[in-house]
């Protein structure tokens, strides 16, 4: 019986194939793109005033109130600038400690130093964020206990604190697509380029740089997006100052339409921020 | 390799400066959680252990951490029922809208949490209607964590080939005896770095949590979060965050022992 029962599912292929899609392809096109869908539909609806109720009737008032209104603008571009800071800071640290990892340690000390740096990755965002809180507290904070003897006080909760709370948290996103990259480079690249007279830093210019650019590029994705969609660090460290993802929060118990039309925002960036990268093969390096 | 002395001790002081900004403000939460002040002011005046007990016997946290390890177990299993499905058929065949299927599995993750976390809630309430609880926090992880086992099993499946297989075949084994005996041997390992992955994000996930969990249910992150500023929470809520911080090493124990290209656990 089950032997005739595998030979009948073996002599369809076509079947098998649908068994195994059936389910994830549901799941993922009713559950996901079908709630996203009803998300954008509601985007441009509104609300009732008075009760509260989404009404659905299609319109662009949304859309105008967001485009039109200068502190969502002002949002926005916060919300990229602090999402580009946090991957230039990211790959300004990443980069020399991928090169040491992949290049320069010893192969025992280099396991134990990709350890090192994918354990926090398992560690709890919050708990990660709630240290950043212990670590900035002005005056009583670990930072000004350490660096206020030498003169560098802690910057207190508000922009500063968001960026190096979410650097802090996407750091390791970085380090490992650029230490997957440079471990695929070969040494004889750089031996050549010493060999043929150019300095350390020159050949890293040259030759590191541009093959490691892709790896960079994946990293940068994982930094940028994750730091474009965040509220939460906002909320711990970030004192007054709210990003996209506070304005979605806020709005989504009030006036879920609104919510939703600003939840387009960081989804058109990210779409135009993927456009824009097809290109370095970042993609195929993931 | 012909990198100078001194641009090799350069490396080496950025990446100890690196792993000193990675670790200095764990260990401040771990040595936080020993500080007998109830303000925490530092450094910390005395040693206690008194937070620890409080903190164990707390049932609010309990109550959390079973929440948190019903939604992760349930999701994982979701998971890898999924995900492995989808990457047998994603390797093993050629269909139509294979591309659009394979971009579709990373957009869970690759899109903001508030977004999915929003558009599911809004699904739930508005349009099926299915209150929340346990069971739509699950279904929100589940959609983010089959990428990741998805990831691991499509690189081993890539990885094995098919040769084994027909061989099994070939010596008059049937496809479930070959899926028992062969395949899944060689899958397992994948499979058990992709769940371990899984897991881990649905344990740590707040955002998505946040808007699909009923009002009666939280779990450990929500649990943290929603006692972060009161104070007199502060001693559990620092050692439940040490806890964390100590914990986090078992996952990487367990997939560095198991194999070389899980390490990254398929994030990438």
């Amino acid at each position: 019986m089950k032997n005739s029962v595998s030979t009948w599912m073996h002599k369809r292929p076509k079947l098998r194939l649908a068994a195994l899609l059936a389910a994830p392809t549901l799941w993922l096109v009713v559950a996901y793109l079908g709630a996203l869908g009803a998300l954008l539909i509601t985007a441009f609806f509104t609300i009732d005033n008075f009760t509260g109720n989404v009404i659905a009737k299609f319109n662009l008032g949304n859309f105008h109130d967001m485009l039109t209104d200068p502190a969502y603008r002002n949002v926005v571009l916060r919300t990229l600038g602090i999402a580009i800071s946090v991957t230039i800071i990211c790959a300004v640290l990443a980069v020399p400690m991928a090169f040491f990892m992949a290049k320069i340690a010893k192969q025992k000390s280099q396991k134990i130093l990709v350890a090192l740096v994918l354990t926090p990755l398992w560690a709890s965002y919050l708990v990660k964020i709630y240290a950043w809180r212990t670590m900035l507290e002005p005056n009583t904070g670990v930072m000004d206990w350490i660096l206020g003897p030498i003169g560098i006080h802690s910057p207190g909760f508000g922009g500063p604190a968001i960026i190096i709370g979410l650097s802090y948290l996407w750091l390791p996103y970085m380090i490992l697509p650029i230490y997957a990259g440079l471990e695929r480079l070969p040494n004889s690249l750089l031996d050549a380029s010493g060999d043929l007279g150019a300095r350390n830093f020159y050949t890293f210019r040259r030759v590191v740089l541009p093959l490691i650019f892709p790896s960079l590029v994946a990293g940068s994705m994982f930094t940028f997006s994750l730091s474009l969609g965040d509220y939460i660090t906002a909320q711990i460290i970030g004192g007054k100052l709210q990003m996209l993802g506070n304005v979605v929060y806020q709005n989504f118990s009030i006036n879920l339409p609104f919510a939703a039309t600003i939840a387009t925002i960081p989804v058109a960036i990210m779409a135009i921020y993927l456009w824009l990268i097809r290109r370095t093969g970042a993609l195929a390096s993931l | 390799m012909t990198i100078s002395k001194r641009a090799r001790y350069a490396l080496m002081a950025l990446m100890g400066v690196g792993l000193a900004f990675i670790y200095v403000p764990l260990s401040v939460v771990v040595i936080n959680s020993f500080n007998s002040s109830r303000t925490f002011s530092w450094p910390p005046s005395s040693f206690t252990t008194e937070w620890w007990s409080k903190a164990i016997s707390n049932t609010g946290v309990r109550k959390a951490l079973s929440w948190s390890l019903a939604a992760g177990f349930s999701a994982t299993l979701i998971a890898l029922l999924l995900g492995t499905s989808l990457a047998f058929a994603v390797s093993r065949y050629n269909f139509f809208g294979k591309d659009i299927i394979s971009l579709l599995v990373v957009l869970p993750i690759s899109l903001p949490g508030v977004v999915t976390g929003i558009a599911l809630s809004n699904a739930f309430n508005q349009e099926i209607g299915l209150s929340t609880g346990l069971l739509t926090i699950v279904i929100g992880h589940a959609t983010f964590c089959i990428v990741v086992v998805y990831n691991n099993a499509l690189a081993r499946l890539r990885r094995m080939g098919t040769s084994l297989q027909e061989a099994s075949m070939d010596l008059g084994a049937n496809g479930i005896t070959t899926f028992r005996l062969i395949t899944l041997p060689n899958l397992a390992s994948a499979l058990f770095a992709g769940g371990l992955l899984a897991f881990g994000l649905s344990f740590d996930e707040i955002v998505v949590t946040t808007f699909t969990a009923g009002p009666g249910i939280e779990t450990l992150p929500i649990w943290i979060y929603n006692n972060l500023f009161r104070p007199n929470q502060a001693p559990i809520v620092n050692v439940v965050a040490a806890t964390l911080v100590v914990v986090s090493v078992i996952p990487i124990y367990l997939s560095q022992r198991l194999s070389q290209d899980s390490t990254s656990g398929g994030r990438f």
